[in-house]
Protein backbone atom coordinates (compact mmCIF):
# COMPACT_ATOMS: atom_id res chain seq x y z
CA UNK A 1 0.00 0.00 0.00
CA UNK A 2 1.33 3.62 -0.99
CA UNK A 3 1.77 5.67 2.45
CA UNK A 4 2.98 8.74 0.79
CA UNK A 5 2.62 9.98 -3.25
CA UNK A 6 3.81 12.86 -4.93
CA UNK A 7 1.72 14.12 -8.02
CA UNK A 8 3.97 16.55 -10.10
CA UNK A 9 4.90 18.19 -6.96
CA UNK A 10 7.18 21.65 -9.00
CA UNK A 11 8.97 24.09 -6.76
CA UNK A 12 10.15 27.17 -8.54
CA UNK A 13 12.55 29.72 -7.17
CA UNK A 14 12.37 32.62 -9.58
CA UNK A 15 13.50 31.05 -12.62
CA UNK A 16 15.01 28.11 -10.82
CA UNK A 17 13.28 24.72 -10.49
CA UNK A 18 13.97 23.44 -7.74
CA UNK A 19 11.47 20.41 -7.82
CA UNK A 20 10.58 20.03 -11.27
CA UNK A 21 7.12 17.79 -11.59
CA UNK A 22 8.03 15.27 -9.24
CA UNK A 23 6.31 11.87 -9.12
CA UNK A 24 7.42 9.79 -6.05
CA UNK A 25 5.35 7.04 -4.24
CA UNK A 26 6.55 5.05 -0.67
CA UNK A 27 5.39 2.13 0.04
CA UNK A 28 4.21 1.36 3.62
CA UNK A 29 6.86 -0.27 5.44
CA UNK A 30 10.48 -0.66 4.94
CA UNK A 31 13.43 2.16 3.78
CA UNK A 32 12.89 4.65 0.48
CA UNK A 33 15.70 6.96 -0.13
CA UNK A 34 16.31 9.81 -2.17
CA UNK A 35 19.41 10.43 -3.62
CA UNK A 36 21.12 12.77 -5.98
CA UNK A 37 24.17 15.24 -6.41
CA UNK A 38 24.44 18.52 -4.44
CA UNK A 39 21.81 20.80 -5.74
CA UNK A 40 19.62 18.30 -7.15
CA UNK A 41 16.58 19.57 -4.82
CA UNK A 42 16.63 16.81 -2.41
CA UNK A 43 15.88 19.11 0.55
CA UNK A 44 13.63 20.95 -1.09
CA UNK A 45 11.45 18.08 -1.59
CA UNK A 46 11.90 17.25 1.97
CA UNK A 47 10.58 20.81 2.74
CA UNK A 48 7.42 20.21 0.71
CA UNK A 49 6.63 16.68 2.00
CA UNK A 50 7.03 18.18 5.54
CA UNK A 51 4.72 21.10 4.77
CA UNK A 52 7.66 23.84 5.67
CA UNK A 53 7.71 24.61 2.24
CA UNK A 54 4.61 24.77 -0.79
CA UNK A 55 4.67 23.84 -3.71
CA UNK A 56 3.51 25.89 -7.00
CA UNK A 57 2.27 22.57 -8.50
CA UNK A 58 1.20 18.95 -7.74
CA UNK A 59 -0.72 17.48 -4.82
CA UNK A 60 1.30 15.49 -2.14
CA UNK A 61 -1.01 12.58 -0.25
CA UNK A 62 -0.57 10.99 2.70
CA UNK A 63 -2.12 8.23 4.62
CA UNK A 64 -4.98 8.74 2.16
CA UNK A 65 -5.44 12.58 2.62
CA UNK A 66 -4.17 15.64 0.90
CA UNK A 67 -1.52 17.74 2.98
CA UNK A 68 -0.32 19.83 -0.38
CA UNK A 69 -1.36 22.95 1.91
CA UNK A 70 -1.20 21.64 5.11
CA UNK A 71 1.26 23.60 8.17
CA UNK A 72 4.09 21.31 9.36
CA UNK A 73 2.46 20.61 12.85
CA UNK A 74 -0.78 19.59 10.67
CA UNK A 75 1.21 17.68 8.89
CA UNK A 76 3.17 16.02 11.84
CA UNK A 77 -0.25 15.74 13.60
CA UNK A 78 -1.64 13.38 10.81
CA UNK A 79 1.88 11.12 11.23
CA UNK A 80 4.47 12.51 9.32
CA UNK A 81 7.50 13.64 11.37
CA UNK A 82 11.02 14.95 10.23
CA UNK A 83 14.34 15.29 11.62
CA UNK A 84 16.88 17.84 10.01
CA UNK A 85 19.93 18.27 8.23
CA UNK A 86 21.69 20.92 10.34
CA UNK A 87 20.61 18.96 13.76
CA UNK A 88 17.57 21.35 15.31
CA UNK A 89 17.43 19.94 19.06
CA UNK A 90 16.47 21.47 21.88
CA UNK A 91 19.84 23.57 23.50
CA UNK A 92 18.46 24.72 26.23
CA UNK A 93 16.94 21.41 27.24
CA UNK A 94 18.00 17.59 29.18
CA UNK A 95 18.80 14.91 26.62
CA UNK A 96 15.67 13.58 28.16
CA UNK A 97 13.20 16.79 27.99
CA UNK A 98 13.83 16.82 24.16
CA UNK A 99 12.72 13.67 23.92
CA UNK A 100 9.62 14.29 26.39
CA UNK A 101 8.76 17.14 24.11
CA UNK A 102 8.59 14.71 21.14
CA UNK A 103 5.39 12.96 23.24
CA UNK A 104 3.81 16.13 22.82
CA UNK A 105 1.06 14.97 20.22
CA UNK A 106 0.17 11.70 21.68
CA UNK A 107 -0.85 13.69 25.48
CA UNK A 108 -3.25 16.42 26.51
CA UNK A 109 -3.21 19.35 28.96
CA UNK A 110 -2.68 22.89 28.48
CA UNK A 111 -2.18 25.74 31.70
CA UNK A 112 -4.84 24.29 33.52
CA UNK A 113 -4.02 21.07 33.66
CA UNK A 114 -0.09 21.99 34.47
CA UNK A 115 -1.35 24.20 37.64
CA UNK A 116 -3.69 21.54 39.51
CA UNK A 117 -1.19 18.75 38.59
CA UNK A 118 -3.96 15.90 39.02
CA UNK A 119 -3.41 12.40 39.27
CA UNK A 120 -4.29 11.87 36.12
CA UNK A 121 -1.79 14.75 34.57
CA UNK A 122 0.77 13.16 37.03
CA UNK A 123 -0.19 9.45 35.19
CA UNK A 124 0.71 10.58 32.00
CA UNK A 125 4.08 12.61 33.02
CA UNK A 126 5.22 9.31 34.22
CA UNK A 127 3.80 7.64 31.13
CA UNK A 128 5.82 10.29 29.34
CA UNK A 129 8.92 9.46 31.18
CA UNK A 130 9.37 6.48 30.68
CA UNK A 131 8.79 6.01 26.84
CA UNK A 132 11.37 9.02 26.89
CA UNK A 133 13.85 6.40 28.39
CA UNK A 134 12.89 3.77 26.44
CA UNK A 135 13.62 5.64 23.52
CA UNK A 136 16.88 6.69 25.06
CA UNK A 137 17.46 2.85 25.67
CA UNK A 138 17.26 2.03 21.81
CA UNK A 139 19.52 4.97 20.22
CA UNK A 140 22.14 4.17 23.72
CA UNK A 141 22.17 7.88 25.20
CA UNK A 142 20.33 5.98 28.44
CA UNK A 143 23.94 7.30 29.93
CA UNK A 144 23.19 11.02 28.72
CA UNK A 145 19.57 11.69 29.54
CA UNK A 146 20.36 14.47 32.44
CA UNK A 147 23.02 16.69 30.65
CA UNK A 148 22.33 19.15 28.13
CA UNK A 149 21.89 18.18 24.39
CA UNK A 150 24.35 20.62 23.65
CA UNK A 151 26.70 18.53 25.52
CA UNK A 152 26.12 15.77 23.32
CA UNK A 153 29.02 14.73 20.40
CA UNK A 154 27.46 15.54 17.54
CA UNK A 155 26.76 11.55 16.23
CA UNK A 156 24.90 11.69 19.58
CA UNK A 157 22.99 14.63 18.71
CA UNK A 158 21.63 12.93 15.21
CA UNK A 159 20.91 9.80 17.60
CA UNK A 160 18.83 12.15 20.01
CA UNK A 161 17.19 14.00 17.16
CA UNK A 162 15.65 10.50 15.60
CA UNK A 163 15.00 8.85 19.30
CA UNK A 164 12.92 12.77 19.74
CA UNK A 165 11.40 12.05 16.16
CA UNK A 166 10.53 8.55 17.45
CA UNK A 167 8.36 9.74 20.44
CA UNK A 168 6.11 11.44 18.03
CA UNK A 169 5.24 7.94 16.94
CA UNK A 170 5.33 8.42 13.66
CA UNK A 171 3.84 6.60 10.30
CA UNK A 172 6.27 7.87 8.35
CA UNK A 173 10.00 9.00 9.67
CA UNK A 174 12.08 11.71 7.76
CA UNK A 175 15.62 11.73 7.86
CA UNK A 176 17.45 14.57 5.92
CA UNK A 177 20.42 13.49 5.46
CA UNK A 178 21.33 11.80 9.17
CA UNK A 179 24.94 10.38 8.47
CA UNK A 180 26.47 13.79 7.64
CA UNK A 181 29.38 14.88 10.20
CA UNK A 182 29.36 10.92 11.34
CA UNK A 183 32.55 8.75 11.18
CA UNK A 184 31.94 5.17 9.14
CA UNK A 185 31.87 4.08 12.46
CA UNK A 186 28.64 5.86 13.96
CA UNK A 187 27.05 5.88 10.00
CA UNK A 188 27.36 2.24 9.97
CA UNK A 189 25.20 2.15 13.70
CA UNK A 190 23.31 4.22 12.01
CA UNK A 191 22.13 1.88 9.26
CA UNK A 192 21.51 -0.89 11.95
CA UNK A 193 18.82 1.38 13.49
CA UNK A 194 16.95 3.01 10.74
CA UNK A 195 16.54 -0.46 9.67
CA UNK A 196 15.46 -1.67 13.30
CA UNK A 197 13.12 1.47 12.86
CA UNK A 198 11.87 -0.34 9.83
CA UNK A 199 11.27 -3.29 11.47
CA UNK A 200 9.43 -1.84 14.12
CA UNK A 201 6.70 -0.89 11.78
CA UNK A 202 7.70 2.43 10.91
CA UNK A 203 8.10 3.22 7.55
CA UNK A 204 11.57 5.46 6.74
CA UNK A 205 12.08 7.85 3.94
CA UNK A 206 15.51 9.51 3.66
CA UNK A 207 17.58 11.47 1.91
CA UNK A 208 21.01 10.88 1.69
CA UNK A 209 24.34 11.72 0.37
CA UNK A 210 26.43 8.41 2.25
CA UNK A 211 26.24 6.30 -0.53
CA UNK A 212 27.55 2.90 1.68
CA UNK A 213 24.76 3.71 3.63
CA UNK A 214 22.14 4.06 1.30
CA UNK A 215 23.17 0.95 -0.55
CA UNK A 216 22.82 -0.89 2.34
CA UNK A 217 19.93 0.72 4.20
CA UNK A 218 17.19 0.97 1.41
CA UNK A 219 14.79 -1.19 0.27
CA UNK A 220 14.13 1.42 -2.79
CA UNK A 221 15.66 3.99 -4.22
CA UNK A 222 14.89 7.52 -5.91
CA UNK A 223 17.57 9.52 -7.58
CA UNK A 224 17.58 13.08 -8.17
CA UNK A 225 19.07 15.40 -10.37
CA UNK A 226 18.81 19.19 -11.55
CA UNK A 227 15.22 18.51 -9.89
CA UNK A 228 13.57 16.00 -11.78
CA UNK A 229 13.27 12.30 -10.39
CA UNK A 230 15.57 10.70 -13.10
CA UNK A 231 15.24 6.56 -11.86
CA UNK A 232 14.00 4.41 -9.21
CA UNK A 233 14.39 1.04 -7.81
CA UNK A 234 16.23 -1.31 -5.96
CA UNK A 235 19.98 -0.46 -4.95
CA UNK A 236 21.02 -3.07 -7.13
CA UNK A 237 19.22 -1.90 -10.24
CA UNK A 238 20.03 1.50 -8.94
CA UNK A 239 23.74 1.22 -8.94
CA UNK A 240 23.48 -0.29 -12.95
CA UNK A 241 21.49 2.53 -14.15
CA UNK A 242 23.24 4.63 -16.74
CA UNK A 243 21.54 7.76 -16.54
CA UNK A 244 22.30 7.29 -12.46
CA UNK A 245 26.37 6.71 -13.58
CA UNK A 246 26.09 9.72 -15.64
CA UNK A 247 24.38 11.85 -13.42
CA UNK A 248 26.99 11.39 -10.60
CA UNK A 249 29.75 11.56 -13.08
CA UNK A 250 28.73 14.62 -14.67
CA UNK A 251 28.15 16.10 -11.26
CA UNK A 252 31.67 14.90 -10.48
CA UNK A 253 30.71 12.18 -7.68
CA UNK A 254 32.15 9.04 -7.07
CA UNK B 1 43.45 11.63 47.74
CA UNK B 2 44.05 15.03 47.37
CA UNK B 3 42.37 15.04 44.10
CA UNK B 4 39.24 13.83 46.02
CA UNK B 5 39.62 16.47 48.39
CA UNK B 6 39.63 18.91 45.49
CA UNK B 7 37.00 17.75 44.44
CA UNK B 8 34.70 17.49 47.65
CA UNK B 9 36.00 21.37 48.70
CA UNK B 10 35.05 22.64 44.59
CA UNK B 11 31.57 20.61 45.79
CA UNK B 12 31.01 23.06 48.87
CA UNK B 13 32.49 26.23 47.02
CA UNK B 14 29.38 25.47 44.75
CA UNK B 15 26.89 24.63 46.62
CA UNK B 16 27.78 27.34 49.08
CA UNK B 17 28.04 29.98 46.22
CA UNK B 18 24.65 28.62 44.99
CA UNK B 19 22.94 29.35 48.50
CA UNK B 20 24.55 32.37 48.89
CA UNK B 21 22.20 35.18 46.92
CA UNK B 22 19.01 33.16 49.08
CA UNK B 23 20.95 33.40 52.63
CA UNK B 24 21.43 36.98 51.59
CA UNK B 25 17.65 37.45 50.11
CA UNK B 26 16.01 35.47 53.12
CA UNK B 27 18.19 37.72 55.53
CA UNK B 28 17.48 41.00 54.18
CA UNK B 29 13.47 39.85 54.20
CA UNK B 30 13.36 39.02 57.82
CA UNK B 31 15.43 42.19 58.59
CA UNK B 32 12.93 44.05 57.01
CA UNK B 33 10.48 42.81 59.47
CA UNK B 34 12.42 43.61 62.23
CA UNK B 35 13.53 46.64 60.91
CA UNK B 36 10.26 47.88 59.68
CA UNK B 37 10.04 51.53 58.23
CA UNK B 38 12.07 52.37 54.96
CA UNK B 39 13.44 49.06 54.47
CA UNK B 40 9.95 47.50 54.32
CA UNK B 41 8.76 49.75 51.62
CA UNK B 42 11.74 49.30 49.22
CA UNK B 43 11.11 44.73 50.14
CA UNK B 44 7.81 45.57 49.57
CA UNK B 45 8.53 46.60 45.61
CA UNK B 46 10.84 44.01 45.13
CA UNK B 47 8.03 41.44 46.09
CA UNK B 48 5.76 43.44 43.45
CA UNK B 49 8.21 43.52 40.96
CA UNK B 50 8.80 40.08 41.29
CA UNK B 51 5.49 39.55 40.83
CA UNK B 52 5.65 40.98 37.56
CA UNK B 53 8.91 39.16 36.96
CA UNK B 54 7.94 36.02 37.30
CA UNK B 55 5.26 36.39 34.84
CA UNK B 56 7.84 37.88 31.84
CA UNK B 57 9.99 35.10 32.16
CA UNK B 58 7.20 32.86 31.74
CA UNK B 59 7.38 34.84 28.28
CA UNK B 60 10.98 35.26 27.75
CA UNK B 61 12.47 32.76 29.62
CA UNK B 62 10.47 29.89 29.04
CA UNK B 63 9.32 30.97 25.65
CA UNK B 64 12.51 32.53 24.32
CA UNK B 65 10.40 35.48 22.95
CA UNK B 66 10.71 39.31 23.91
CA UNK B 67 8.25 41.68 25.51
CA UNK B 68 8.85 45.79 25.97
CA UNK B 69 5.69 46.25 27.33
CA UNK B 70 4.47 44.08 29.96
CA UNK B 71 4.16 47.96 31.84
CA UNK B 72 1.52 48.60 30.16
CA UNK B 73 -0.72 45.69 31.35
CA UNK B 74 0.26 46.82 34.93
CA UNK B 75 -0.71 50.00 34.20
CA UNK B 76 -4.48 48.81 32.48
CA UNK B 77 -5.09 46.65 35.77
CA UNK B 78 -2.95 49.28 38.05
CA UNK B 79 -5.43 52.44 36.74
CA UNK B 80 -8.76 50.19 37.05
CA UNK B 81 -8.24 49.19 40.57
CA UNK B 82 -7.56 52.70 41.29
CA UNK B 83 -10.13 54.04 39.39
CA UNK B 84 -13.03 51.58 40.85
CA UNK B 85 -11.58 51.30 44.53
CA UNK B 86 -11.14 55.72 44.83
CA UNK B 87 -14.10 56.73 42.57
CA UNK B 88 -16.66 54.08 42.48
CA UNK B 89 -15.61 52.73 45.70
CA UNK B 90 -15.53 48.58 44.85
CA UNK B 91 -14.30 46.12 46.52
CA UNK B 92 -10.35 45.62 45.52
CA UNK B 93 -10.57 41.77 44.53
CA UNK B 94 -13.51 42.78 42.24
CA UNK B 95 -11.76 45.75 41.20
CA UNK B 96 -9.07 43.41 40.38
CA UNK B 97 -11.14 40.69 38.54
CA UNK B 98 -11.96 43.69 35.81
CA UNK B 99 -8.24 44.91 35.57
CA UNK B 100 -7.04 41.86 34.85
CA UNK B 101 -9.99 40.82 32.49
CA UNK B 102 -8.68 44.54 30.51
CA UNK B 103 -5.00 43.68 30.80
CA UNK B 104 -5.82 40.05 28.97
CA UNK B 105 -8.00 41.32 26.44
CA UNK B 106 -5.65 43.97 25.23
CA UNK B 107 -3.16 41.10 25.70
CA UNK B 108 -4.90 39.24 23.32
CA UNK B 109 -5.87 42.01 20.40
CA UNK B 110 -1.76 42.56 20.67
CA UNK B 111 -1.11 39.19 20.65
CA UNK B 112 -3.15 37.50 18.30
CA UNK B 113 -1.75 39.07 15.29
CA UNK B 114 1.62 39.81 15.78
CA UNK B 115 2.65 36.38 17.46
CA UNK B 116 1.95 34.90 13.92
CA UNK B 117 5.00 36.37 12.83
CA UNK B 118 8.59 35.83 13.24
CA UNK B 119 11.30 37.91 14.96
CA UNK B 120 10.77 41.31 16.24
CA UNK B 121 7.42 42.70 15.40
CA UNK B 122 6.23 41.73 18.87
CA UNK B 123 8.46 43.00 20.25
CA UNK B 124 7.98 46.19 18.71
CA UNK B 125 4.15 45.95 19.47
CA UNK B 126 4.50 45.74 22.78
CA UNK B 127 6.74 48.36 22.90
CA UNK B 128 4.17 50.35 20.99
CA UNK B 129 1.14 49.58 23.71
CA UNK B 130 3.39 50.51 26.57
CA UNK B 131 4.02 53.93 25.21
CA UNK B 132 -0.04 54.35 23.66
CA UNK B 133 -1.36 53.27 27.67
CA UNK B 134 1.54 55.68 29.36
CA UNK B 135 0.41 58.73 26.75
CA UNK B 136 -3.48 57.71 27.68
CA UNK B 137 -2.82 57.72 31.58
CA UNK B 138 -1.76 61.63 31.37
CA UNK B 139 -4.14 62.68 28.63
CA UNK B 140 -7.07 61.11 30.10
CA UNK B 141 -7.04 63.64 32.55
CA UNK B 142 -11.04 63.14 33.41
CA UNK B 143 -10.45 59.63 34.45
CA UNK B 144 -6.74 59.20 35.41
CA UNK B 145 -5.73 62.95 36.66
CA UNK B 146 -3.23 63.12 34.38
CA UNK B 147 0.23 63.54 36.11
CA UNK B 148 -1.78 64.06 39.28
CA UNK B 149 -2.50 60.55 39.91
CA UNK B 150 -5.32 58.98 41.60
CA UNK B 151 -5.12 58.99 45.55
CA UNK B 152 -7.40 57.85 48.18
CA UNK B 153 -6.79 54.09 47.12
CA UNK B 154 -8.32 51.48 49.13
CA UNK B 155 -5.26 49.68 51.24
CA UNK B 156 -4.75 46.11 50.56
CA UNK B 157 -7.74 43.78 51.79
CA UNK B 158 -9.97 40.84 51.00
CA UNK B 159 -13.99 40.74 51.66
CA UNK B 160 -13.86 44.14 54.47
CA UNK B 161 -10.55 42.62 55.79
CA UNK B 162 -7.96 45.36 55.07
CA UNK B 163 -3.98 45.29 56.05
CA UNK B 164 -2.47 48.41 57.10
CA UNK B 165 0.78 47.79 58.49
CA UNK B 166 3.78 47.83 56.97
CA UNK B 167 5.13 44.38 57.34
CA UNK B 168 1.64 43.03 57.21
CA UNK B 169 1.25 44.30 53.98
CA UNK B 170 5.35 43.11 52.92
CA UNK B 171 3.63 39.24 54.71
CA UNK B 172 1.00 39.15 52.13
CA UNK B 173 3.10 40.27 49.20
CA UNK B 174 5.88 37.48 50.43
CA UNK B 175 3.04 34.72 50.07
CA UNK B 176 1.88 35.96 46.55
CA UNK B 177 5.13 35.51 45.63
CA UNK B 178 5.67 32.30 47.14
CA UNK B 179 2.13 31.18 44.88
CA UNK B 180 3.67 32.99 42.12
CA UNK B 181 7.12 30.73 41.91
CA UNK B 182 5.12 27.75 42.83
CA UNK B 183 2.69 28.32 40.02
CA UNK B 184 5.41 29.41 37.43
CA UNK B 185 7.42 25.91 38.80
CA UNK B 186 4.26 24.17 38.06
CA UNK B 187 3.77 25.23 34.62
CA UNK B 188 7.18 24.96 33.45
CA UNK B 189 7.69 21.10 34.74
CA UNK B 190 4.36 20.27 32.24
CA UNK B 191 3.68 19.66 28.72
CA UNK B 192 2.65 23.44 28.18
CA UNK B 193 6.24 24.71 29.63
CA UNK B 194 8.07 21.77 28.09
CA UNK B 195 6.65 23.28 25.11
CA UNK B 196 7.25 26.33 25.57
CA UNK B 197 10.88 25.38 25.83
CA UNK B 198 11.07 23.61 22.62
CA UNK B 199 9.83 26.65 21.05
CA UNK B 200 11.93 28.52 22.81
CA UNK B 201 14.58 26.33 21.74
CA UNK B 202 13.73 25.81 18.34
CA UNK B 203 10.74 27.13 16.51
CA UNK B 204 10.91 24.52 13.40
CA UNK B 205 11.60 21.90 15.47
CA UNK B 206 8.77 22.57 17.55
CA UNK B 207 6.55 22.56 14.24
CA UNK B 208 8.02 19.51 13.23
CA UNK B 209 6.66 17.75 16.36
CA UNK B 210 3.42 19.09 16.26
CA UNK B 211 3.51 22.28 18.45
CA UNK B 212 1.07 24.91 16.88
CA UNK B 213 3.85 27.45 17.99
CA UNK B 214 1.50 31.13 17.26
CA UNK B 215 -0.56 29.01 20.04
CA UNK B 216 1.49 28.93 22.65
CA UNK B 217 3.49 31.93 22.24
CA UNK B 218 0.15 33.30 22.86
CA UNK B 219 -0.91 31.72 25.51
CA UNK B 220 2.27 32.35 27.41
CA UNK B 221 1.77 35.94 26.53
CA UNK B 222 -1.59 35.82 27.86
CA UNK B 223 0.02 34.15 31.23
CA UNK B 224 2.88 37.10 31.53
CA UNK B 225 0.16 39.77 30.97
CA UNK B 226 -2.07 38.45 34.04
CA UNK B 227 0.85 38.39 36.60
CA UNK B 228 1.53 41.81 35.07
CA UNK B 229 -1.78 43.26 35.84
CA UNK B 230 -1.69 41.45 39.41
CA UNK B 231 1.64 43.38 40.21
CA UNK B 232 -0.17 46.47 38.91
CA UNK B 233 -3.22 46.32 41.04
CA UNK B 234 -0.65 45.15 43.89
CA UNK B 235 1.23 48.20 43.85
CA UNK B 236 -1.46 50.51 43.94
CA UNK B 237 -3.14 49.15 47.21
CA UNK B 238 -0.02 48.79 48.56
CA UNK B 239 0.88 52.35 47.59
CA UNK B 240 -2.69 53.68 47.78
CA UNK B 241 -1.10 56.22 44.68
CA UNK B 242 -0.70 55.72 41.25
CA UNK B 243 0.53 58.01 38.72
CA UNK B 244 1.77 57.47 34.66
CA UNK B 245 5.18 57.28 36.01
CA UNK B 246 4.74 54.43 38.41
CA UNK B 247 4.42 52.23 35.14
CA UNK B 248 6.42 54.56 32.77
CA UNK B 249 9.34 52.88 30.41
CA UNK B 250 11.52 52.64 33.47
CA UNK B 251 9.45 49.71 34.54
CA UNK B 252 10.62 47.99 31.35
CA UNK B 253 14.36 48.32 32.20
CA UNK B 254 14.32 47.67 35.73
CA UNK B 255 12.32 44.55 34.83
CA UNK B 256 15.05 43.52 32.41
CA UNK B 257 17.74 44.07 34.89
CA UNK B 258 16.56 42.11 37.51
CA UNK B 259 15.22 39.28 34.85
CA UNK B 260 18.96 38.57 33.93
CA UNK B 261 20.50 39.63 37.01
CA UNK B 262 18.06 37.00 38.65
CA UNK B 263 18.48 34.34 35.96
CA UNK B 264 16.50 34.03 33.00
CA UNK B 265 14.40 31.27 32.38
CA UNK B 266 15.21 30.14 36.01
CA UNK B 267 12.11 29.49 38.87
CA UNK B 268 14.02 31.28 41.45
CA UNK B 269 15.61 33.79 39.27
CA UNK B 270 12.85 36.68 39.49
CA UNK B 271 12.76 36.55 43.43
CA UNK B 272 16.77 36.75 43.92
CA UNK B 273 17.18 39.37 41.44
CA UNK B 274 14.09 41.58 42.48
CA UNK B 275 15.02 41.66 46.21
CA UNK B 276 19.30 42.05 45.46
CA UNK B 277 18.43 44.70 42.72
CA UNK B 278 16.26 46.63 44.97
CA UNK B 279 19.59 46.89 47.36
CA UNK B 280 21.99 48.04 44.83
CA UNK B 281 21.06 51.48 44.83
CA UNK B 282 21.62 51.55 49.01
CA UNK B 283 24.70 49.47 48.51
CA UNK B 284 26.07 52.19 45.96
CA UNK B 285 24.66 55.05 47.78
CA UNK B 286 27.80 55.73 49.13
CA UNK B 287 29.91 55.87 46.44
CA UNK B 288 27.85 59.00 45.46
CA UNK B 289 28.82 60.38 42.01
CA UNK B 290 30.56 57.27 40.66
CA UNK B 291 27.08 54.85 41.88
CA UNK B 292 25.83 54.52 37.97
CA UNK B 293 29.42 53.99 36.89
CA UNK B 294 29.55 51.31 39.74
CA UNK B 295 26.02 49.54 39.02
CA UNK B 296 26.76 49.35 35.46
CA UNK B 297 30.34 47.45 35.59
CA UNK B 298 28.68 45.12 38.40
CA UNK B 299 25.78 44.23 35.68
CA UNK B 300 28.10 43.72 33.20
CA UNK B 301 30.47 41.68 34.89
CA UNK B 302 27.45 39.41 36.14
CA UNK B 303 26.14 38.47 32.75
CA UNK B 304 29.68 37.76 31.27
CA UNK B 305 30.31 35.39 33.91
CA UNK B 306 27.69 34.38 35.13
CA UNK B 307 24.66 34.69 32.18
CA UNK B 308 22.21 32.45 34.39
CA UNK B 309 22.46 35.08 37.09
CA UNK B 310 22.11 35.04 40.61
CA UNK B 311 19.81 31.64 40.16
CA UNK B 312 22.85 30.14 38.61
CA UNK B 313 25.98 31.16 40.49
CA UNK B 314 26.31 27.28 41.45
CA UNK B 315 27.32 26.48 37.78
CA UNK B 316 29.74 29.02 37.61
CA UNK B 317 32.31 26.51 39.06
CA UNK B 318 31.60 23.34 36.23
CA UNK B 319 33.26 22.29 33.52
CA UNK B 320 33.09 24.05 30.42
CA UNK B 321 31.77 27.06 31.91
CA UNK B 322 28.23 28.39 33.26
CA UNK B 323 25.74 26.44 30.72
CA UNK B 324 23.58 25.47 32.85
Amino acid sequence: MTLLSLEGVTRRYGGLVAVDTVDLDVAEGGVTAVIGPNGAGKTTLFNLVSGFQKPNAGRIVFAGEDITMRLPEQIAASGLVRTFQLVQLFQNLSVLENIQVGCHLHTRGGIFSALMRSRATRETEREVDARARELLDFVGLEGAADSEARALAYGQQRLLEIARALAAKPKLLLLDEPAAGLSADESKRLSAAIRDIARRGTTVLLIEHDMKLVMNTADTIAVMDFGRKIAEGTPAAIRENPAVITAYLVAGHA
Amino acid sequence: MTNSLAIISRDRIRRGLAALPWAVACAMLAYAFIAGGYFVTIMSFAMIYAVFIIGLNVFMGFAGQVSFGHNAFAALSGYTSAILTATYHWEPIAAFAVGLGLALLVALVVGWPTLRLKGHYLAMATLAIGLIVYEIAIQWQSVTQGYMGISGIAPLGIAGYEIVSDGGKLFALLVIVMLSTFAAARLRASRFGRALAAIAGSEDAARALGIEVARYKLAAFLVSAAYAALAGSLFVHVVEFVSPEVFGLHMVILAFTILYVGGIGTIGGPILGAVIVSLLPEVFRGLKDYQDLFYGAGLIFLLIYAPKGLAGLGNLLSRGGNTA
